[in-house]
């Protein structure tokens, strides 16, 4: 069974514990560093992603984070976790963590009254899934060699590049642990090619 | 695409889990909260100890304050209605607001009913002080809960009797058996289909912060020990000696309540926190948790 981390510095942590556990993997609530050796793979939840950028500073998780998607570990972020894992931000000169090849654009759906869910097909996980978004994010562009899982009224809402996977929306929100799934599947693979 | 579901409202709350949620009366306060690492803000005319001592009737906040502090930060902004008053909720609700508190802080508009906060697409958050008042605001579609506490006294009696309660209340409806639970629903004065759904998750359907009195790291790490989901802090940061020091503070203590060591570290000259009122000095009137039915 591989373990799963959830970066448990703020958000909704126990739903993504719920899901991979429902989802056949051990789920582990990560807030130091050093639990981050023992993971095959690591969710970045959705919370506030000013937030959590500060949590992560001041708990020095950014340099640790790095190596470990250096390592080649999956790992996936959901909505504000998004925000954390993309290369560019629209109106900000430096990403957060920075790994995943994409650009998002932050709050771009309004603010919360303009909040919805909808169903879209998620290429590989599922061929309707109901999406929730809260203030949600939404890839604006995608590196050469990143594939663009689901759109949502012509606007990117998931993408996978090699070992990191992301999207706008709130897969733990939901019943429906099919992303889940493909993410500790990633996991799974990842950790065989390292064994 | 639907908007204003329940999972979209209540799922707004759980994204500010571990967090704090802070009152503000400015722009520049809001930025302070934000750089501190505040989840949300609540944008006021007055802190809740300024409205105690002002007296008289306490309104809406003036949109303009609210509209200032949205402009000033990208976190969720949040605003206070009066209970039951329909038209500033609705005002709030269209200037886009995140969030709507429908809080005893100010004077009630409606001394027998509360909003019909389902009808809303902005979610709100409500006060209780036990299950029943936790049952009944979810009922009316309440998507975020709350302790009542003391507003503006800087004293955690009170929010930490509310969240003991509410949690000891709802461990006795998981263990209880199924007939039972109509007649806990008479008892508590709770709608049947809240208790029922309570059981059923083993838990509160919708996110429970504190609020009411936090005034130090100590007290924000202590609610979040009884089982808080994440804390309001109204008068406390504000009303302290260093605000950005007192912030950062706050958010780090409820981030790892369990870390004692730290919560030790970072209480260290934090200057004085506010002066706090003792709860028996307060007349009947003066209460503020006292309001809502």
């Amino acid at each position: 069974m591989v373990k799963v981390g959830v970066l448990g510095l703020q958000g909704a942590v126990r739903e993504h514990i719920r899901s991979i556990e429902a989802s056949g993997a051990e789920g582990i609530v990560v807030k130091k560093v050093e639990q981050l050796s023992e993971l095959d793979g690591l969710i970045l939840p959705g919370g506030e992603s000013t937030t959590m950028r500060r949590l992560i500073d001041r708990y020095g998780f950014m340099e640790p984070l790095r190596e470990f998607g250096g390592q080649g570990k999956p790992m996936f972020g959901t909505c504000a976790g998004l925000i954390m894992l993309a290369k560019d931000i629209v109106g900000y000169d430096e990403p957060h963590i920075g790994l995943m090849d994409i650009t998002v654009e932050r709050n771009s759906f309004g603010r919360q009254k303009e909040s919805f869910e909808a169903d879209l097909a998620v290429k590989g996980a599922a061929d309707c899934y109901t999406a929730v978004f809260i203030r949600a994010p939404h890839i604006v562009s995608v590196g050469e060699n990143t594939e663009v899982l689901a759109e949502y009224e012509g606007r990117i809402v998931a993408a996978r590049d090699r070992h990191y996977l992301g999207c706008s929306f709130h897969p733990e929100l939901t019943d429906d642990h099919r992303l889940t799934e493909y993410f500790v599947h990633m996991a799974e693979q990842a950790k065989l090619a390292h064994v | 695409m639907n908007t204003g579901t329940d999972r979209v409202k209540r799922g707004m709350a759980e994204m500010q889990k571990g967090g704090v949620i802070m009152d503000v009366i400015n722009a520049e306060q809001a930025k302070i909260a934000e750089e501190a690492g505040a989840v949300a803000v609540m944008a006021l005319e007055r802190v809740p100890s300024d409205i105690r001592a002002a007296g008289g009737v306490a309104r809406m906040a003036d949109p303009r304050i609210v509209e200032e502090v949205m402009k000033a930060v990208s976190i969720p902004v949040m605003a206070k209605a009066r209970i039951g008053h329909i038209v500033e909720a609705r005002v709030l609700e269209a200037m886009g607001v995140d969030y709507i508190d429908e809080s005893e802080v100010l004077t009630p508009a409606d001394e027998e009913f509360h909003l019909l906060k389902s009808e809303f697409t902005v979610p709100f958050v409500c006060g209780c002080r036990d299950l029943g008042e936790a049952a009944r605001r979810i009922g009316e579609g309440a998507s975020m809960l709350r302790t009542k506490g003391e507003p503006g006294t800087g004293n955690i009696v009170e929010a930490v009797r509310h969240i003991r309660k509410v949690n000891a209340q709802v461990r006795k409806i998981v263990h209880m058996n199924d007939d039972e639970l109509m007649t806990e629903a008479k008892l508590l004065g709770a709608p049947f289909e809240v208790l029922k759904e309570i059981k059923r998750e083993g838990r509160l359907p919708v996110v429970n912060f504190a609020a009411g009195g936090v005034a130090t790291p100590a007290d924000a790490a202590l609610m979040m020990e009884l089982g808080a989901d994440g804390v309001f802090v109204g008068s406390g940061i504000f009303k302290s000696d260093n605000p950005e020091k007192f912030a950062k503070a706050i958010v780090e203590a409820t981030t790892h309540y369990q870390d004692y060591e730290l919560i030790g570290e970072l209480s260290k000259e934090l200057g004085t926190a506010m002066k706090g009122i003792e709860i028996s000095s307060l007349a009947p009137e003066q209460r503020m948790q006292d309001r809502g039915w």
